[in-house]
């Protein structure tokens, strides 16, 4: 099994990684010619070229997913899975895997390939199995399918959009150019540029991995562009702050509410005003208006139907859905004129994903702009006016929601959105 | 000029320097087994006072002088697994239970010091390891007297940095423990027990510990005496650093850290008149806190220090 | 056998855990006593009459508790934000040689009621500074701030050392290394008459019920807590994180110089090497058992101070040595640490 997220020691030589365990530990010696032998024999066979002897986190990514599947052939395995193995990989080194992977098909191993990429499983793959909602959608022979085929059987013959009045989108309010961050030397988002309008929603679709967080990051005020412009309100802005956003009414809901969202070992009341605290409404003095904080809090609760805790009993205890009706609460009960909802519903159950949808249909009804990042397809589709994809840290441009059908929202987040004839802009 | 060449060049400095060393060797490479399987051992100031007490003790009481370096490195290995229990089993905070085992340790030396020996004006003393004599080296001009005139503890610590450099960079067991340090989540995969490699590091680690304390009392001095091992553990936590945690360097960076501490003593002797001592013995601090800055940044630490594993919980 | 986080901590476990944590140490360090042959209940018991049981030896108690509180609250407001200062011993030193420096000299003919805040503020600015160090290097270089604040007191140590052997030496006191004595207006006035308990005992309590307020009720408060149980969530809600904790390192610091001036000013008046007999580091132990909560620091402390004052008169009467109070104090921090643990954790088949 070689998982999308390697289990390796970057700080210990490559045959290293690959000899823990595989010798009895109380062995004098480590046998490192015999295994660099059997190794390099290994590494011949399959064209999986890494040098035996480089630090593990020198290498790129790709050289790393190699020590990975080594690993599982020095074991002497003969079934490999791979998640998501290209999740990680740049083009080249991609199409390099497939040859690897061709090659040890045919010296007789039998692989299991996971991905969400039509190109690739079409490279790499004798046959498909297409998986929907858990079960087996269909099986299908490389030489008798197609791409469309695919990410028609992929997305399902269910998209149906809810009723719901006609978007009557207003100004723009926020408007990013041609922007790329920088984190730790790897482009993490690359010349991307949106813009939102208020009273509508522009939804971000994409394959979990490909930027969303930085994206999210960036307008939440927690990522510094690197490159680009954002023009807010009509404002330029070089970085945006979390209080220069909060001030001008930008609403924040982050895609991980248990370690970003919400300070479990908190209370309720202090969480939802721990982002606003500087607020003359919350703190005179530098001392916090306790009164106006429970006040606050006991409103979203009565006002967001957030079951599970009093103000001031400790947030943890709040479950998943409760602590984001809260985390809603806080950001739209004084109507921001934009919100971000990153990932709002991941790991909810379905009431709860149906009370936040509501929330945020409600929210745009009343001249709200709404920015939406979410992996889940449904959710988007049944929300947004406008749908970009997001790919390996670019966006594609936008399509209007009405003209989304099953195989276009397939090949674009595929990354094929210069297929999907034309794009419109349709704002 | 002269002066300084001759003190570079007398055999004392040198022999000055193994035999300070020596305890800071023990501590060092006992810190280096901990960490390198992932967890930082702040116990080690208390352990070592302990094991310089217990082993002045096992011997003033009658022992042998190798019983007492034994009896020191078992009670190592005692608080060790305590540590072990605290922050390996309960994944409690490793900073804090390291301090709270250096002040019991330390606290219950100087008990069970006083319980046996009654306060004096001056201390008891015991007869200490003398010098080993070794035929043909320790008469060769100049070497034999700088290097080759120290106790046997000295050499067993020598022997046990390349000892150490041998089990952890070529056997298994010492892969093992440097899998559990950088991520014990893969080592477990790979059917390593993350969690018996930490006992056993730690146990072990904390034994080295206790015998470089006890090094104090059977060969550096002749007595105990509260307070004696003057933050050696905390100098020792800093040299892993500066030696990046290899038992190697550690043995270079304990050698290094000791020629300056011995210099700074015959600086001293030669300025003390003109600048106050308090500034020499001020240094090796300043140089551990120096080693730490330059080195923090640079040095590979092992990704896991100081997170507590359990399993199936990342 | 497995272990299962709690959903919630029961708050009646969080009181008692340090009553079960110091009942513990208590039965521990009794195996200690009988081993060393005395009765362990008798041993206890004048412990208790030692601390308690005369009016001199209550203010006695309460004298030694003076500065422990205040180095206490040192370690309670730095580990709750999980900035770990564990260099309040150093702290306390610079803070105290900061006042001998000052009241003995220039400032000393001021009126007390001028000179004591003077030195009071000097004495904290002076731990403040110490502590900055490690806390640079760490947002600096990122150095674990546990090794070089423990290093720091040693160097804080050698440097009073320096000092009272040379330029603050005491030409009358027949050569003992002491600094010279701060003024009389720089002494603090006795709270109780013909005792050594002095305002410095207010001071403390009041700077304990203050950091209460201030971490229950202000920006600031709010803040360091959120920086410390949760620096993602505090980033994410906009809280300064590199400011936040040098506010905190100077809290912290200026507690423990504070702590060190104000033993100079209400006991000796001044400074040798052995002012302190481990104030910094029992201050961590009296942080843990208070669960890091400034008021309970003050209950931390009494017991604290009550088993070194009390074990005084235990040993000599029982020749039991009165290290056995240090060894019970650190026992009573790994009791608490397991205490803790089991508030939020229960043990399940």
């Amino acid at each position: 099994m070689v998982h999308q997220h390697f289990s390796l020691a970057p700080n210990l030589t490559v045959l290293d990684n690959i000899m823990t365990g595989t010798e009895k530990l109380w062995s004098f010696k480590s046998e490192t010619v015999t295994a660099r032998t059997k190794l390099l024999g290994i590494v011949q066979r399959f064209g999986l070229d890494v040098d035996p002897d480089a630090r593990l986190g020198d290498l790129s990514v790709g050289e790393q997913q190699r020590v990975e599947i080594l690993k599982a052939l020095y074991n002497d395995a003969r079934i490999l899975i791979l998640d998501e193995p290209t999740a990680v990989l740049t083009n080249i080194e991609a199409e390099r895997l497939f040859r690897t992977l061709k090659e040890m098909a045919r010296q007789g191993l039998s692989l299991i390939f996971i991905s969400h990429k039509l190109d690739e499983v079409m490279a790499a793959a004798d046959r498909i199995v297409v998986l929907r909602g858990g079960k087996v959608a269909a099986e299908r022979l490389v030489g008798q399918t197609s791409k469309a085929d695919l990410a028609e059987l992929m997305v399902g013959h269910r998209v149906t959009r809810p009723v719901r009045d006609q978007a009557a989108p207003g100004a723009v309010v926020f408007e990013v150019t041609g922007v790329t961050v920088r984190q730790g030397g790897v482009d993490r988002l690359k010349d991307v540029s949106f813009h939102l309008c208020a009273g509508e929603t522009l939804g971000i679709i994409g394959v979990s991995g490909n930027g969303q967080t930085t994206l999210a990051h960036l307008v939440s005020g927690l990522a510094k562009p690197s490159d680009g412009g954002m023009l807010l309100f009509g404002e330029p802005v070089a970085n945006l702050s979390v209080r220069g956003l909060i001030e001008s009414g930008v609403g924040r809901i982050p895609e991980d509410r248990n370690k970003e969202g919400a300070i479990g070992e908190m209370s309720i009341w202090e969480n939802t005003i721990l982002e606003r605290v500087w607020s003359p409404a919350f703190s005179k003095y530098g001392l916090v208006n306790r009164k106006a904080g429970m006040a606050f809090a006991e409103r979203i609760i009565a006002d967001f139907d957030v079951r599970g805790g009093k103000p001031a009993s400790r947030t943890r205890l709040l479950s998943g859905g409760n602590m984001q009706k809260l985390i809603l609460g806080r950001n739209l009960s004084d109507r921001p004129r934009i919100l971000i909802a990153a990932q709002p519903t991941r790991g909810l159950d379905e009431g709860a994903v149906a009370a936040v949808h509501a929330r945020i249909l409600e929210a745009r009804r009343q001249g709200t702009a709404v920015l939406l990042i979410s992996e889940d397809l449904d959710e988007v589709i049944g929300l947004a006016d406008r749908i970009q994809a997001i790919v390996n840290g670019r966006l594609s441009p936008a399509i209007a929601a009405e003209t989304a059908d099953p195989r276009r929202l397939g090949l674009m987040m595929a990354g094929e959105w210069r297929q999907t004839e034309g794009a419109v802009n349709a704002s | 000029m002269t002066a300084l060449f001759d003190t570079l060049a007398s055999a004392g400095l040198w022999a000055a320097t193994l035999r300070i060393a020596t305890p800071l060797i023990f501590g060092t490479l006992g810190a280096v087994l901990c960490e390198r399987s992932g967890v930082l051992n702040l116990g080690i100031e208390g352990i070592m006072t302990f094991g310089a007490m217990v082993g002045w003790l096992t011997v003033f009481n009658g022992g042998d002088l190798w019983a007492g370096m034994l009896a020191a490195a078992l009670a190592g290995a005692a608080f060790g697994l305590l540590h072990a229990l605290l922050t390996v089993t309960l994944g409690l905070s490793q900073h804090v239970t390291g301090l709270g085992i250096t002040l019991f340790a330390s606290s219950l030396s100087y008990f069970l010091f006083r319980l046996n020996v009654p306060l004096a004006s001056s201390p008891p003393t015991i007869e200490p390891f003398q010098p080993l004599s070794i035929p043909f080296l320790s008469d060769l001009p100049f070497f034999g007297q700088a290097v080759f005139t120290q106790t046997a503890p000295t050499y067993l610590a020598i022997l046990m940095a390349v000892f150490m450099t041998y089990v952890i960079f070529r056997t298994p067991l010492g892969l093992a423990i440097r899998m559990t340090g950088e991520n014990p989540h893969a080592a477990e995969a790979q059917g390593i027990n993350p969690v018996g490699i930490r006992y056993g590091t730690i146990m072990v680690g904390s034994a080295l510990m206790g015998t470089g304390g006890a090094f104090l009392t059977l060969s550096a001095f002749n007595s105990f005496f509260p307070t004696m091992v003057q933050g050696r553990g905390w100098i020792c936590i800093a040299l892993v650093v500066f030696a990046s945690w290899r038992p190697g360097r550690a043995l270079l960076g304990a050698l290094l850290f000791a020629f300056f501490d011995a210099f700074q003593l015959r600086l001293q002797a030669a300025l003390g008149g003109i600048i106050p001592y308090q500034i020499f013995l001020m240094i090796p601090y300043f140089l551990s806190i120096a080693a730490l800055a330059v080195m923090a940044r640079r040095a590979r630490v092992p990704q896991a220090l100081m997170q507590p594993y359990r399993r199936g919980e990342r | 056998m497995r272990l299962e986080r709690r959903s919630h901590r029961p708050l009646f476990l969080v009181l008692v855990s340090p009553l079960i944590a110091i009942a513990a140490a208590l039965a521990i360090a009794g195996i200690l006593i009988a081993m060393a042959g005395a009765p362990v209940l008798e041993a206890y018991w004048r412990i208790g009459v030692g601390a308690f049981g005369s009016r001199l030896a209550a203010t006695e108690t309460l004298t030694r508790a003076t500065p422990l509180i205040l180095t206490g609250l040192a370690a309670a407001v730095a580990f709750r934000a999980r900035l770990w200062n564990i260099g309040a011993e150093g702290q306390f030193y610079v803070g105290a040689i900061t006042v001998a420096a000052l009241g003995s000299g220039a400032l000393s003919s001021l009126p007390g009621a001028v000179l004591i805040p003077i030195l009071f503020a000097a004495g904290a600015l002076a731990g403040m500074v110490l502590m900055l160090l490690p806390l640079w290097l760490r947002l600096r270089f990122s150095v674990d701030e546990v090794v070089t604040s423990l290093l720091l007191n040693f160097v804080a140590v050698l440097f009073v050392s320096l000092l009272i052997d040379g330029v603050l030496k005491d030409p009358l006191a027949f050569g003992w290394p002491q600094s010279l004595p701060v003024g009389d207006h720089a002494l603090l006035p006795k709270l109780i008459a013909r005792s050594r308990l002095h305002i410095g005992l207010a001071v403390a309590v009041a700077a304990a019920v203050i950091i209460h307020l201030v971490q229950s009720r202000t920006v600031f408060g709010m803040r360091s807590r959120a920086a410390g149980l949760s620096p993602a969530g505090a980033v994410f809600a906009g809280v300064p994180f590199g400011r936040t904790l040098v506010m905190v390192a100077c809290l912290s610091g200026g507690l423990a110089g504070l702590s060190g001036a104000i033993e100079v000013m209400g006991v000796k008046g001044y400074v040798t090497t052995d002012l302190s007999p481990g104030y910094g580091y029992s201050g961590i132990i009296v942080a843990m058992l208070a669960n890091l909560h400034p008021v309970g620091v003050i209950a931390a402390t009494v017991f604290t101070a009550a088993m070194f004052v009390g074990a005084d008169g235990m040993s000599r009467a029982l020749g039991i040595p009165s290290y056995i109070a240090d060894v019970t104090v650190a026992l009573s921090l790994l009791t608490m640490l397991i205490a803790l643990f089991l508030t939020q954790y229960r043990i399940r088949r």
